[in-house]
């Protein structure tokens, strides 16, 4: 098994509260893993801390081999290892293909030159196209971004994300506040984009990453429940108990 | 975050290729008014508009255009003026030397004061760039070469490259206007680059834009540094208009009233801090005879403007045409 990310002993205090404690998580490079737990698990807190956003009070982050427990949010983007947010994380007022231009202009730099015109930018249409035909957006290519629905605005992100071409992804609750519809074609886009890279994400609901995720990851009360496949951890007991005694939906 | 204004499902956003006729059509219009305007009014007057057109326009690209509220502008368009003053008078440089020695010590100042304010955000950083801005006043008034109370004054208007004689209001005219026109139209670039783009991301979702591997503090530090570079070219070129650099350039007061000028022109606009600056000016010299009264008929138009048109005057005529302005 080769690890993309690790955490080990992973602890993060907010004033004498403890919100993860001693996590040790590895995800297996080319697959889809799933951090879930009830509210207040410490899923989020875990995320941002994996995503660099926090630092941890304890323990260390790897990612392929590297250290980065110590690294910027920025720097780790860098090394492909690219997070989403729970709200929608898009720029509103730039288009669809705007939106996916600004993560391919850092890619491919130029990103600082203030004295040349946007002119040179469209030199990224055509790849930043493919991208957008990938999430199934082609016919909004010119919208306003803030003027999508809410889970086109999803698809937008992913878009966004897929052209930094990352070889990890981190996505936080990617299904929450979603329809149905909206739910299912955002799976099918996951396992679409998760083909040729490694997936960690953060979910709510049980149900939704049950045939979705190649490995499951149960938090409560900022710590480790249980580990393994859905079929695994839908019996264990623990996990009933922890969700039931939770909130089941 | 997300926009309360999705109203309608067809809003499309113009391709943003280089500039749009319609700008290229106001700047041409501009360019011709400002080329016949000395022949009709009192060129110093337009000068002085010009000079804070330039000013305005600097502080939109930080405010409008960065999402930075600095309350300290005064620092480099007084900053530069003195610098200017003294690179005129004292080393005896040329009018476009001296104006370029204004505009780069508020660069360098800029950045200097620009690095230590973007670790802080909103009200923090406005209240440190207000702070170094009140320090910049403080050596203002108690240097040396800043001749305290009196300021520089007689500052020679020397002669261009050392051949046209910038003594005649009408050569010096047209310097000014060559050197604004040249500015804004700059600041325009500079907002419409891939560097403008990257900016108005991180403006939108700093956090995405952290995301996505953009190293925010940088972009944000040169938008600064550019923002006092121009602020500094304005107020070099006024000191040179003025033959003067007086406290009143480093006041506190002088970077309100830019942020006035702003907003009621219409922040994030291109055209809007030109107006705005137009319009504060005008009524400061022609209301000059209300004395004291001015700043209190500044303050109603500001409550106003504020209470009537939130997004300035550009801002309102954009919304009606449903064009950027």
């Amino acid at each position: 098994m080769v690890v993309a990310l690790e955490a080990k002993g992973l602890t993060k205090e907010f004033k004498g509260f403890v919100a993860v404690n001693n996590i040790d998580l590895s995800v297996e490079k080319g697959t889809i893993h799933a951090l879930i737990g009830p509210n207040g698990a410490g899923k989020t807190t875990c995320f941002n801390l994996l995503t660099k956003f926090l630092q941890p009070t304890r323990g260390t982050i790897s990612y392929e081999g590297l250290d980065i427990t110590r690294m910027k949010p920025a720097e780790i983007a860098r090394l492909g290892l690219v997070r989403s947010f729970q709200i929608s994380a898009i720029f509103p007022d730039l288009s669809v293909l705007q939106n996916v231009r600004v993560a391919l202009q850092r890619a491919r730099g130029e990103s600082y030159d203030f004295w040349r015109s946007d002119k040179i930018l469209s030199k990224f249409d055509d790849q930043a196209r493919t991208h957008i035909d990938e999430v199934g957006l082609t016919e909004f290519t010119h919208e306003r971004a803030a003027a999508l629905p809410y889970g086109r605005k999803r698809a937008l992100e992913i878009a966004t994300t897929l052209a930094l071409s990352p070889d990890m992804l981190l996505l936080d609750e990617p299904m929450a506040g979603m329809g149905r519809e909206d739910v299912d074609r955002i799976a099918q886009l996951i396992r679409k984009i998760a083909l040729n890279r490694t997936v960690l994400m953060v979910e709510h609901n049980l149900s939704v990453v049950a045939d979705l995720s190649d490995r499951i990851t149960v938090l409560a009360r900022g710590e480790i429940l249980a580990e393994g496949t859905y079929a695994e951890i839908s019996k264990a007991p623990e996990v009933i108990e922890a969700y039931i005694g939770a909130s089941h939906d | 975050m997300a926009m309360a204004d999705n109203t309608t499902s067809t809003q499309r956003v113009e391709q943003t290729a280089g500039m749009p006729t319609l700008h290229k059509v106001i700047f041409v219009v501009l360019l011709i008014g400002l080329i016949a305007l000395p022949f009709f009014a009192y060129p110093v007057f337009a000068m002085k508009v010009m000079c804070f057109a330039l000013f305005a326009a600097a502080f939109n690209l930080l405010l409008g255009f960065g999402g930075l509220l600095s309350l300290g502008h005064a620092a480099y368009f007084g900053g530069a003026s003195y610098v200017a003053a003294h690179a005129a008078k004292v080393w005896g440089l040329t009018p476009e030397l001296s104006v370029l020695c204004g505009a780069a010590a508020a660069g360098v100042l800029g950045f200097a004061i620009g690095s230590l304010a973007i670790r802080r955000q909103g009200i923090y950083f406005a209240m440190v760039t207000l702070a170094f801005a009140q320090m910049v006043y403080f050596v203002a008034l108690q240097a040396e070469f800043t001749g305290g109370e009196d300021g520089i004054q007689g500052v020679p208007r020397g002669e261009l490259f050392g051949l046209f004689s910038l003594a005649d209001n009408m050569a010096l005219y047209f310097f000014v206007l060559i050197v604004t026109f040249g500015g804004i139209l700059f600041l325009y670039r500079i907002v419409h680059s891939p560097f403008g783009q990257v900016m108005k991301a991180i403006r939108e979702n700093e956090p995405r834009a952290i995301s996505l591997g953009y190293d925010v503090n940088r972009y944000k530090l040169i938008v600064f540094t550019l923002s006092a570079t121009m602020a500094g070219l304005a107020g070099a070129t006024k000191s040179q208009v003025f033959q003067l650099a007086s406290l009143t350039d480093v006041h506190w007061s002088m970077s309100g009233e830019v942020v006035l000028m702003t907003l009621l022109g219409g922040m994030g606009t291109v055209f809007g801090p030109l107006i705005g600056a137009g319009i504060i000016v005008t009524m400061q010299n022609y209301l000059a005879t209300f004395g004291a009264w001015v700043t209190i008929i500044q303050g109603v138009i500001f409550v106003l403007g504020v209470l009537m048109f939130r997004e300035g005057i550009i801002g309102v005529i954009s919304r009606w045409l449903k064009k950027p302005l």
